[in-house]
């Protein structure tokens, strides 16, 4: 019996875990869009840390799924991992759990071959990030005891709060942001009103 | 049909005009054209016409001046579907020479586009022009369809009046939906253009030529212009009215008291003999908007060929000769043209994003009273740093007319740091549209 | 025939990072667009160039043989 618990610990441990990881792989990827930096550290870290923590991730949820599997107490098929509602056992959160992660190999996979994808495409599949992480917030919440009162409760809750955060602030910086048919113009006016002076930075942001 | 000359007995005897008609302002219309040059020859496979205009030695008439039959040849060998683009939206504000051409000859060009899509294969023809209405060219093909001249349709599409509308991939990406802006090249558009299918983009005075090179021949078309630089080539010149007149040696017409003028003219022509009021200049800018300006003593003395003006750092271009009349403020001129050119960049690319705004707010300053020591030094530093650095080439020929300007009116300029203009009229000379582009809509 | 480094403008939109991971072939301009030696990559950084490829975030910065066509101009 104690081999079972040990797996599903597992599985619980990873999982909250994972949610921890995807919350800062987005907030780095938000992070890598607007070009904003990480204190004290070089413009690549951003983009390193984005890429290989979201391959870490990916890892250790393929753990948490396995862990899961291979725990006897609850029958769970190996495909539901990546099936949605192919689970008896709590099928509507794990459900969601392997939509979240099908989003998210969706968009490891795009960006593995993003040189030979047309770029809307990978952009387009990219955004489902913004879909990928509540789902895999709601399978965390609904299918696991653990999160919904105490610390982990809180700390969830915390995850979501950043991520709420950082998503308003790249919407409203985008609402900041010229569309490129009105960037030279204010530029040229910039520059006329007040020439050789440095303008504000009109980043070309896609 | 054979390459060879054909003689015709109402060609004049000196060759000239010969894109444009025969009796200044009168456009020619179908049945006037027919009896000029007959039905329009063609070949009755794709390749055909390709070596003649090889022999020829004809090269684009849309500014770049490259070799037409390598691009023909190019298209010509891809597999699949071709498209052949003719471009008459002309985007450089002081030429008039497509306009004109189209208005007064439409059907010399669209006999070209014809011959043209036969020696390529291309099964898709379009026209694109400027917005506004084009009866001559709406009724030139009815005509032609109602005489069955045409084996290919052709499909009119506006563009926007951009400078850079004109550029061959901001073309292809405007004829597919897009917004008229380039795309990075490679792949050029000859090989992948329009919806992927390798696209053949020709300016419409090029396509007129090729019209006549399929009825005359190479030899015909080398019997003038210079043995490198052969043919014929239409000219937008621009100067002030002089108290001069008379007939001008080399070209088409005579020059008239008029401020801007379409000549057609032998390529290796006397510029002096295009500027009849040499007295009243003192600069001339030589291309367009990407040209050169020179001093009016040096390019009286040059002859209008690649050849020559390359010493000087100037090329033939879209066809342009502006003589700034020696009353103006050359700095203030060349002021204006650099805020027109930096508000039309397609804003794609951050060096020329940033830095044409930058060297325009700078030319403006030179063109003031006691500008900054520095703002000089400014300009050069951002010519260097955007020459080369964008997908298309208009930081390059941006920088090639400021840095031409600031060569030519340098004594101007220490004048102006000194609180002083010689400029004794403020009336702009060089022509430039109003307002400038700021929605996306503007680039549709 | 070594490959030689190229930006794509229109992609680039001035991360820098490129700059960071090859400063011998790639600096930054004042606007924070990068400049890149136009000379063949020697050898020896043609490591480094394949990761400052594959690092950037918008994938504008690319190897190209020596003889890919250069822009229209």
């Amino acid at each position: 019996m104690s081999g079972t618990t040990a797996f599903w610990y597992a599985s619980r441990a990873t999982g909250i875990v994972a949610l921890l990881l995807l919350t800062a792989v987005l907030v780095l990827g938000i992070l890598v869009n607007r070009q904003g930096r990480l204190p004290g550290l070089p413009r690549f870290a951003v983009t390193s840390l984005h890429r290989n923590i979201s391959l870490l991730a990916v890892a250790l949820i393929a753990v948490h799924v396995l862990t899961a599997v291979l725990d006897t107490y609850v029958s769970i098929p190996l495909v539901s991992g990546v099936i949605p509602f192919a689970s008896g056992y709590e099928r509507l959160w794990l459900g969601l759990g392997a939509i979240a992660f099908d989003l998210m190999l969706a968009m490891i996979i795009t960006s593995l071959v993003r040189g030979r994808l047309n770029r809307t495409l990978w952009r387009a599949v990219h955004l489902l990030a913004y879909v990928s992480w509540p789902v895999a917030f709601a399978h965390s919440i609904g299918s696991s005891r653990d999160l919904q009162h105490g610390w982990m409760l809180d700390l969830a809750l915390g995850c979501a709060l950043l991520v709420a955060a950082a998503a308003t602030w790249r919407l409203a910086s985008a609402a900041r942001q010229l569309p490129r048919a009105a960037r030279v113009a204010a530029l040229l006016a910039h520059h006329t009103a007040a020439p050789g002076t440095s303008a504000p930075r009109e980043r070309i942001s896609h | 049909m054979s390459e060879d000359a054909v003689s015709r007995t109402d060609v004049p005897a000196d060759g000239l005009p010969r894109l444009l008609p025969l009796v200044s302002g009168v456009p020619e219309d179908l049945r006037a054209h027919l009896a000029r040059y007959g039905r329009p020859p063609y070949r009755g496979g794709p390749g055909l016409l390709i070596h003649g205009v090889e022999a020829a030695g004809l090269t684009g008439r849309g500014g770049a001046a490259f070799p037409v039959h390598r691009k023909l040849a190019v298209v010509a060998a891809a597999r699949g579907r071709k498209v052949i683009v003719a471009n008459g939206a002309e985007s450089e504000p002081a030429s008039r020479k497509d306009d004109l051409l189209l208005r007064a000859a439409p059907n010399l060009v669209l006999d070209g586009l014809q011959l043209a899509a036969e020696a390529v294969g291309a099964s898709e023809a379009h026209l694109c022009l400027h917005p506004g209405y084009h009866p001559e060219l709406l009724r030139a093909l009815a005509e032609r369809s109602a005489a069955g001249l045409d084996w290919l349709d052709v499909t009119l599409a506006e563009v926007p009046p951009r400078f850079l509308a004109g550029q061959e991939s901001a073309l292809v990406n405007r004829l597919g939906g897009g917004p008229a802006l380039p795309a990075f090249v490679p792949p050029r558009v000859s090989e992948r253009g329009l919806h992927g299918a390798p696209t053949l983009v020709q300016n419409v005075e090029t396509l007129a030529h090729v019209a006549l090179i399929a009825r005359y021949g190479p030899q015909w078309f080398r019997m003038l212009g210079t043995d490198t630089e052969p043919g014929t080539m239409l000219t937008t010149v621009h100067q002030a009215p002089s108290g001069g007149s008379g007939g001008v040696k080399g070209s088409s017409a005579p020059i008239r008291q008029t401020e801007r003028q379409v000549i057609e003219v032998a390529i290796g022509t006397p510029l002096s003999g295009l500027l009849a009021s040499q007295a009243d200049a003192q600069a001339v800018l030589i291309g367009g908007f990407h040209g050169t300006w020179l001093p009016m003593s040096q390019a009286a003395t040059l002859t209008l060929e690649n050849q020559a003006l390359k010493r000087h750092g100037a090329a033939l271009g879209a066809g342009v000769i502006a003589a700034l009349p020696a009353d103006r403020c050359g700095l203030a001129e060349a002021a204006r043209v650099t805020r027109y050119l930096a508000a039309e960049s397609a804003g794609q690319c951050g060096p020329c994003l940033n830095g044409l705004p930058a060297i325009a707010g700078a030319m403006a300053e030179l063109a003031s009273p006691r500008p900054r020591r520095r703002t000089r030094e400014n300009v050069e530093r951002w010519a260097g740093l955007v020459t080369g650095r964008g997908a298309c080439n208009h930081p390059d020929g941006t920088v090639r007319f400021v840095r031409s300007a600031l060569t030519v009116f340098a004594q101007e300029l220490s004048r102006h740091e000194r609180g002083r203009c010689s400029a004794t009229s403020r009336r702009p000379f060089l022509p430039l549209p109003d307002g400038i582009p700021t929605t996306e809509d503007d680039w549709i | 025939m070594a490959d030689i480094l190229r930006v794509n403008p229109i992609s680039c939109s001035g991360h820098g990072v490129c700059a960071e991971l090859l400063p011998e072939l790639i600096s930054l301009d004042e606007w924070g667009y990068p400049i890149v030696d136009p000379h063949p990559v020697p050898p020896a950084l043609d490591l480094e160039a394949r990761r400052t490829v594959a690092a950037c975030p918008t994938l504008a910065l690319k190897l190209m043989r020596n003889d890919a066509p250069a822009p229209v101009r």
